[in-house]
């Protein structure tokens, strides 16, 4: 919770003039009893109409005070809690975005994303009503605590007789409530479960015909479910019924003995009236308190939630080093090991690699599933640290150089192509938001994207996603590959990024493509052997090393694991045709 | 998903009010006495301020003390009875609403049994869950207090409204005179509240949109340098949230206080005219104090009715969604008419059968395939050659386009669906386990099941050396999905499964996990014991399945292009051919045959 106070002292004014009005319409309500009862007691005596029509004004003139200062209450005060949410996403935002790619497999989007939904909202609360609530609490209790005293101690200690009574009932209810509640909590997550478990396995359900059977089972949790609320509500239904209750028996004691109070002269009937409506006032604040109570308790585990995200280190650190322009994309492996654990326990994705790429030069990669040919690539453009030994461009170890600097010369196209909800024209822009109409077209044109984009019905303007059109698979990977393009990098490294498209169409994109690649140093990954034939050097990888190296044809002659790998490719390739 | 889930709704909807009404119709009693409550309930809350007038009038104002007990023990009474009131009506309630609940989640999952499989091909399981659980506990409060409560609340408003004309009728309308003002206010802030609400809600979920976009993305801005342009467009979406919320309480801070200035003028104008009144011997002071008393308790449940709006806001979207599942239709049933019942020889046709998942884009073409009773037929196929629709349709997962599959001489659209579907025994490669024992996971709900065939089953299929090992043997819990056991046991329980259960055809998919050798030896024996006297159509991985088959049946692009032995397939030369060198022929070399 302390991790909360410096976005709030950020507001020190809205804050601190918050509480003045807050406190300025607490008085003003805690006054108005005042003037009802010298209206009563100038009524038991004799009164004149002038004296009335003040008396009325002065209740309206205190309304229209304390309406004022509420208005400023509610609008700092609530105000400031929105203030402090705004501040609190935009941290939260941005410090997702120094986190790098192992914190996002760690992490799932959804858990990631309820954090920023709903416990952000539940640190507001507290923020803003609860902060707002328990001040006004305690200054009505302080405010008609005293006037009680003032004009009764005797008949106040017999108001609040009932008070041991209320904090007992509060105390034990609230554990028992607590307890029951939580044992329909774990009921619900048994009924998700269930049904998770009955969807997930839809076809064994029916082939096996087991609709019947699993309506039962689900019936007897549902049937679970309903006698736990039912515990609950025959707790929970009691609770306010009974404080409400509770604190009425406390107004009719004070009937009674302030009656009786009346009579004997000890007080006088305006201050009998105002008594029961401080008393009034009283069982608000009793009631609000177990809610501002929850508001609390939520709201501290929340922020203990967005926390650990903001707690959590960038796993990859900036270095000092830029490059000496221009940039030439010459590329080093020096004995680089690799597993996604980070330390030396896990498994290793990459061992031993050493491998030197000349500037211009294209290297392939290819070699099974999990033999580790993305993530060499992905070592490239630091993604992820190498666990042991160095890779370097242009002579700079990659950890030395500033980040910024590194991936603007890095055009990395990953295998998800990943688009986000814009138009086709900024999405190709993405990394180069100034590019002109002009070089957007061309490098659509480079990907072979630009003849798709001409049939979508608003061309480069078109929006993509949930609010526009479906792309399918291999029109996102062409696009993803114009959006590195535009960038124009030295260096740039393609990870199958042409799996979803036929044969003949990466035939002809590889073939537009081979003027961008001669101009710079790429890197491409394949499982098709026909997308690497013209590579300067291809290495073949398996089980993380490298096991074979050097041209087509050379590699073909050696007949390993490349010769039998393209083999079956030549099948494959086959079998399509037949 | 975060579209879909963020939708607006109306605030209120008289249609979809009308449907949510008629679950309560089963507990038309409960509800009816627990409205009766709640009037009750209400009347006793106006018990308070009258016996304050009584004791004023009749007891201080002459300075009689004698009876003054007897009016504040009624008093506690009359708490008491509250309390008892109240208690009931609460239950009686949730005795219904609850009930309604429990009711829906109910319907809602029986639905989801009946649904075909392209609906769940369509439909994410996270979000179907959210529909039994989250989407109905929206519902929750509707049902058990907001109903009933809004009418206590009338009730009371009118109540109040009785017994100050009753006081003073004068004095009653003198009161009442801020009350069209009260419900101006009240319509101003509702619609403007309503507007801005909207405004909030839109940009939430534009907001949670693109939280969820960047952080699936996020990859992608880092490795193009975007981060600042994309804090950017977040800060502009933050600001506009936090603006429309500003705004929101902009409304609410005015809204209260003018409802509390004008519950001071209904008091001032009591004190005023009231007090005239007084003067003039037509009130007396008891009716006055009650007068003002009531007129507190008046304004009240009118500042709850905001909070009361989001209830049923929430209330409305998620009942949309609910009946929109609800209201999909099954589209594979049994028929009304059952024509002929369909033998159970085990006998299988495919008649010129086209199927697609979508539109056009055919996954089988004109198949035609005969499969005798007791045959084993292997289908063998490139990765998407459509083996695995062909077994769907069998079963009637799925419905063809075109021509008819024919299961015991009858159409499987015109068989009863339960008894076609008892026909099949499935094996998938994924073994899918439920939480329970290994035994009921074997049994899976059929109670006719013997313990002993139960033993049989996992003898036979070679799970009992591993069963001995464990320490409650086939009562063994299964933990989560079977995490703690091997893919190898998985298939082996599977297999047990499809035994004990003794179907007329197997339809086994063959895993291509790999397992070790000594595994490989059970898990071929068992196989072998499994296929022996029913028709089984495998969809074959493992050279030796495939080499025990009595035909195989080659799929290429969805249409059967082969169909013969192994030694007759491989000197055709043709697909079969190159699908053994692509895919079997290194099996031979791996294991033994």
């Amino acid at each position: 919770m302390s991790r909360l106070f410096p976005y709030i002292a950020r507001y020190p004014k809205p804050m601190v003039f918050g509480m003045l009005a807050l406190v300025l319409t607490k008085a003003a309500s805690v006054l108005t009893p005042q003037v009802l009862r010298m209206t009563i007691d100038d009524l038991t005596v004799a009164v004149s109409m002038q004296k009335l029509a003040f008396y009325a004004s002065a209740i309206v003139a205190l309304a229209v005070f304390g309406g004022f200062f509420r208005f400023w209450m509610r609008r700092l005060l609530i105000g400031v809690s929105r203030r402090v949410e705004y501040d609190l996403r935009g941290d939260y935002f941005e410090h997702l975005q120094t986190l790098s790619s192992s914190f996002y497999q760690r992490w799932r989007t959804g858990d990631l994303m309820s954090r920023a939904a709903n416990d952000i909202s539940a640190v507001r609360m507290v923020v803003g009503p609860g902060i707002m609530y328990t001040a006004e609490t305690l200054i009505v209790t302080v405010g008609a605590l005293g006037f009680m005293f003032a004009i009764s101690w005797k008949l106040t200690l017999i108001a609040l007789a009932v008070l041991p009574l209320i904090s007992y009932v509060v105390k034990k209810f609230g554990s028992a409530i607590h307890k029951r509640f939580m044992a329909i909590q774990e009921k619900m997550s048994d009924i998700s479960a269930l049904t998770q478990e009955n969807l997930s396995g839809t076809r064994v359900v029916k082939a096996y015909v087991q609709e019947d059977n699993q309506r039962d089972l689900f019936a007897d949790e549902n049937e679970d479910y309903y006698a736990r609320i039912m515990r609950l509500v025959k707790l929970s239904g009691a609770f306010h019924p009974l404080l409400a209750s509770l604190i009425g028996i406390g107004t009719a004691l004070v009937l009674w003995w302030g009656g009786a109070m009346v009579v004997n002269g000890e007080i006088t009937l305006g201050e009998l009236v105002a008594f029961f409506a401080y008393l009034n006032m009283l069982s608000w604040p009793m009631i609000a308190l177990g809610w501002v109570v929850n508001i609390y308790q939520r709201g501290a585990a929340s922020m203990k939630r967005i926390a650990v995200v903001l707690d959590e280190e960038p796993a990859l650190q900036d270095g000092p080093e830029r490059f000496e322009a221009p940039v030439s994309g010459r590329i080093e492996f020096r004995d680089v090991s690799f597993s996604y654990t980070g330390n030396g326990n896990g498994a290793r994705v990459l061992r031993d690699i050493d491998l030197v790429i000349e500037p211009g030069q294209t290297v392939a990669f290819v070699g099974r599933t999990g033999s580790g040919k993305s993530t060499l690539t992905r070592l490239v453009a630091r993604l992820y640290d190498v666990t042991d030994g160095a890779i370097l461009v242009d002579g700079h170890d990659v950890r030395r150089l500033s980040l910024k600097a590194l991936r603007s010369v890095v055009g990395f196209v990953p295998q998800e192509s990943f688009l986000f909800s814009e138009s086709v024209g900024d999405n190709i822009a993405f990394g180069r938001a100034e590019a002109t109409d002009n070089q957007i077209a061309e490098a659509a044109a480079l990907a072979g994207l630009d003849g798709d984009i001409a049939d979508f019905p608003e061309s480069y303007a078109t929006m993509v996603g949930e609010r526009g059109i479906t792309l399918s698979g291999g029109q996102r990977q062409r696009a993803t590959i114009a959006r590195a393009l535009l960038v124009d990098p030295p260096i740039l490294i393609l990870d199958d990024v042409l799996s979803a498209v036929d044969t003949e169409t990466e035939e002809r994109i590889l073939f537009q493509l081979s003027s961008v690649m001669k101009s710079r140093t790429t890197l491409l990954v394949s499982h098709r052997i026909s997308t690497v034939k013209g590579a300067d050097q291809i290495c073949v990888l398996d089980e993380g090393q490298i096991v074979e190296r050097g041209t087509h044809d050379h590699l073909i002659k050696q007949e390993g694991l490349y010769a039998s790998l393209y083999e079956k490719q030549l099948l494959e390739e086959e079998l399509d045709r037949i | 998903m975060l579209h879909e889930e963020q939708t607006l709704g109306k605030v209120y909807d008289g249609r979809l009010m009308r449907r949510l009404l008629a679950y309560l119709a089963p507990y038309k009693m409960r509800v009816v006495i627990s409205f009766v409550l709640v009037l009750a309930a209400s009347a006793l809350k106006l018990v308070g301020p009258i016996l304050t007038k009584i004791v004023i009038d009749d007891y201080i104002a002459v300075g009689n003390l004698s009876g003054l007990s007897t009016i504040a023990a009624i008093y506690i009474l009359a708490l008491v009875l509250q309390f008892v009131v109240s208690y009931f009506q609460i239950y009686i309630m949730n005795m219904a609403g609850q009930r309604v609940l429990a009711d829906m989640r109910g319907e809602i999952f029986s639905h989801l049994q009946k649904l075909q499989s392209s609906f769940f091909d369509r439909n994410p399981v996270g979000r179907l869950v959210t529909r039994v659980t989250t989407d109905v506990d929206a519902l929750n409060e509707l049902f058990t207090s907001g109903v009933v409560t809004i009418f206590g609340d009338i009730f009371m408003l009118l109540g109040i409204m009785g017994v100050l004309v009753y006081l003073d009728w004068k004095l009653a309308l003198v009161t009442f005179a801020v009350l069209p003002a009260l419900f101006v206010v009240t319509m101003i802030f509702k619609r403007r509240i309503r507007v801005v609400y909207r405004k909030v809600r839109t940009r939430v979920a534009m907001l949670n949109a693109f939280i969820q976009e960047n952080i699936v993305g996020m990859q992608v801005v880092q490795l193009f340098g975007q981060e600042e342009r994309k804090f950017g467009q977040y800060s502009e979406l933050n600001r506009q949230h936090t603006e429309a919320n500003i705004e929101s309480i902009l409304h609410y801070s005015i809204f209260y206080p003018v409802v509390e200035v004008l519950s001071a003028v209904a008091i001032g104008l009591i004190v005023w005219y009231g007090g005239g009144q007084l003067l003039l011997g037509t009130l007396t002071l008891g009716g006055f104090v009650a007068f003002i008393q009531y007129s507190e308790k008046f304004f009240r449940p009118i500042s709850d009715l905001s909070e009361k709006f989001n209830i049923l806001q929430g209330a409305m979207a998620s009942s949309e969604r609910i009946f929109t599942l609800l209201d999909t239709e099954v589209e594979i049933k049994t028929p009304a008419h059952i024509i002929a019942p369909g033998r159970d020889d085990g006998s299988i046709r495919f008649d010129n059968v086209s199927f697609a998942y979508e539109g056009e884009d055919w996954v089988l073409k004109d198949v035609d395939l005969t499969v005798r009773p007791g045959e084993t037929v292997a289908v063998v196929g490139h990765t998407g050659a459509g083996k695995s629709t062909l077994t769907g349709l069998l079963m009637r997962l799925y419905d063809v386009q075109k021509g008819q599959v024919v299961v015991g001489g009858v159409d499987v659209r015109d068989w009863d669906l339960k008894k076609l579907r008892r026909q099949f025994g499935m094996v998938l490669q994924d073994v899918h386990l439920f939480s329970g024992t290994i035994a009921s996971n074997i049994r899976l709900g059929d109670q006719t099941i013997s313990n002993e065939a139960i033993a049989e089953a996992a003898r036979i299929v070679n799970l009992d050396k591993w069963v001995a090992t464990l320490p409650r043997g086939l009562d063994e819990k299964v933990a989560e999905r079977g995490a703690s056991m091997s893919a190898g046991q998985k298939q082996l329980v599977s297999f047990a499964r499809a035994l004990v259960h003794d179907p007329k055809i197997l339809i086994l998919d063959e895993a291509t996990s790999n397992v070790d050798t000594h595994t490989e030896i059970l898990v071929r024996e068992a196989l072998e014991r499994l296929l022996e006297n029913r028709t089984s159509i495998v969809i074959a991985h493992r050279l030796s399945t495939i080499q025990r088959a009595d035909r195989i049946v080659v799929l290429h692009k969805g249409r059967v292009r082969e169909v013969g032995t192994h030694q007759e397939l491989l000197a055709e030369r043709g697909i079969y051919y190159r699908l053994y060198q692509l895919q079997y022929k290194d099996q031979e070399i791996e294991t033994p045959v």
